[in-house]
């Protein structure tokens, strides 16, 4: 056991040094890149936890898609480093408050799943044998029957941001020669071409 | 301390020793894809190709190799150092760590977990960093365009690779790969599946950067892509990282299609599972090289537009049919 606390260990310290790092980096791009490696990290003690499914989404969903996605955007973006740390102490209270409103909330969420009554009969629920049902089986098996209407309205919210955002930048511009693939494969000879017989010295008017 | 050496020691060497088992031969295969890219290539297009260095050219990568080993390093000025040499680093080692769950035959693998299939899409979907960090870091308009035409063109690809993994998945019902060839036995997955087989063959040939989708490195507009201002060994490892990758996706291609080990017929088993694996990856690599000496370039609208608007609707309409047929004759396997 002492290699899995070692592991522990090492992927705790990684994790909150380089999410240390994605706040102390001068370079944004840099911050991104700490962010990911915190992800990884992350990942590595949902391993550790043995869920090994909710450990891989986390790589696939947040460092395959939305961290590209973040790089891609904060590579683009022209920033003045030194303009960023001019606003360092305006920004400073927004900030702490949203820290204290977080933490706030952790605390809330773990004092419920210590104290709450409600919390103690899931805890007592019994769990499904591992060497039965793998964990990715049994969190289809919860998530498709006690909560799929939460799951599906998960999902709906999420299709009705990505309409909206795609609305939001959904622009018509003249002058903008598009490829319109049917128009080309519906052309016919009939409609471009044109044989014509020239007369002599007159040509065709 | 006989508990350390039995209980940490011994397997820590096996593992060790299991992973040098897989990436020598790998790096070998490596070597001797790009030999048989030229090689292929040359007779495709009537030329000789590399025949010179060794008996029929074969030593020919190795000279490759020292020619650029004893290049030097050259680091832009304005580049970022750190994110500049890492980048060629995580390209190359992602394409080494996905042979941590392929079986390249039955029982043979360095770990079977649950959610192996995950685990490679997870790996996949990561090779992009290795080039958006290269281009970002360079410094260098050529290289940044060539490392956001790859940012987009390999998250817009991985959609529906993903959908015709879960296709896959649905019809084999496990994420454990090696339960995913077993369940091939009978037939091998690319008959009933046939239209996703060549979306998901198309599809590889876009996440790896391949011929007729290699716009990042696009030379006739972007000079090298994100390559442009690597050198040496810098270069090489970017050049082995993408041929590796090349073969990791072909066996993700034999694994999820071509039945992985298994024999087309039960009569050639025989023959070892691993030689099979082998010789289906080969079949694959052939097929890119081919494709390679074939088709011209894709236009980026071109690119992203197939990606978008013809496999994403295609892999989830036969998503929904392959769930819905599962369903309706009650084949779906628990």
């Amino acid at each position: 056991m002492i290699v899995a606390s070692l592991a522990f260990y090492l992927f705790a310290f990684i994790a909150v040094v380089s999410a240390l790092n994605v706040i102390f980096q001068r370079n944004p791009v840099h911050s991104v890149l700490w962010l990911i490696l915190t992800f990884f990290n992350a990942a590595g003690l949902f391993v550790l936890l043995g869920a090994e499914f909710l450990a891989m989404l986390l790589v696939v969903v947040y460092v395959g898609a939305v961290a590209v996605l973040f790089l891609f955007v904060v590579m683009m973006l022209d920033i003045n480093i030194t303009m960023i740390r001019e606003g360092f102490m305006k920004y400073l209270p927004v900030g702490a408050f949203i820290g204290i409103v977080l933490l706030v909330e952790l605390a809330l969420v773990y004092g419920g799943w210590v104290m709450s009554p409600q919390a103690e009969a899931l805890r007592l629920a019994p769990t499904p044998d591992i060497t039965q049902i793998d964990n990715t089986e049994a969190l289809g098996r919860i998530m498709y029957t006690q909560y799929v209407y939460v799951f599906q309205a998960a999902g709906l919210v999420l299709l009705v941001a990505m309409i909206g955002s795609i609305v939001l930048t959904l622009r018509r511009r003249p002058g903008v020669r598009k490829q319109n693939i049917s128009t080309q494969v519906n052309r016919r000879k009939e409609d471009t071409v044109e044989v014509v017989k020239a007369p002599v010295g007159k040509g065709i008017a | 301390m006989a508990e350390f050496v039995s209980g940490y020691l011994i397997p820590f060497a096996w593992i060790l020793g299991k992973i040098l088992l897989f990436v020598v031969p790998l790096l070998v295969a490596v070597a001797y894809v790009t030999y048989a890219e030229r090689r292929i290539i040359g007779a495709m297009q009537m030329r000789i190709g590399p025949n010179v260095v060794g008996p029929f050219g074969l030593l020919q990568p190795f000279a490759d190799a020292v020619k650029l080993l004893t290049k030097e390093t050259v680091l832009p000025t304005g580049s970022s150092p750190v994110v500049f040499l890492l980048a060629p680093m995580v390209t190359f080692s992602l394409a080494m760590i996905a042979w941590a769950v392929i079986p390249i035959s039955d029982g043979v693998w360095i770990s079977n977990i649950n959610v192996g299939i995950l685990y490679l899409f997870a790996v996949s979907s990561l090779g992009v960093y290795g080039i958006v960090m290269a281009g970002w870091a360079s410094n260098s308009r050529y290289a940044f365009l060539g490392a956001m035409r790859s940012a987009a063109q390999m998250v817009s690809y991985e959609v529906s690779i993903g959908f015709i993994m879960i296709c896959v998945l649905l019809t084999a019902g496990s994420l454990n790969l090696t339960e995913i060839v077993n369940a091939q036995k009978g037939m091998w997955f690319f008959l009933p599946h046939l239209p996703m087989f060549i979306i998901f063959f198309i599809s590889v040939l876009a996440e790896t950067n391949r011929h007729p989708f290699d716009l990042p490195e696009a030379e006739s507009e972007l000079v090298a892509g994100f390559m442009t201002e690597y050198s040496s060994m810098a270069f090489a490892l970017f050049f082995l990282g993408e041929y590796a990758n090349m073969i990791m996706m072909s066996g993700v291609v034999t694994i999820l299609f071509l039945g992985g080990w298994l024999p087309p017929v039960e009569a050639l088993s025989f023959i070892p599972g691993f030689v099979w694996f082998a010789l289906k990856i080969s079949f694959c690599l052939f097929l890119m090289i081919w494709i390679r000496a074939t088709f011209p370039r894709y236009r980026y609208d071109q690119l992203m537009r197939l990606g978008w608007k013809v496999f994403l609707p295609l892999s989830l309409v036969w998503l929904i049919l392959t769930a819905g047929f599962l369903i309706y004759t009650g084949r779906v396997p628990v």
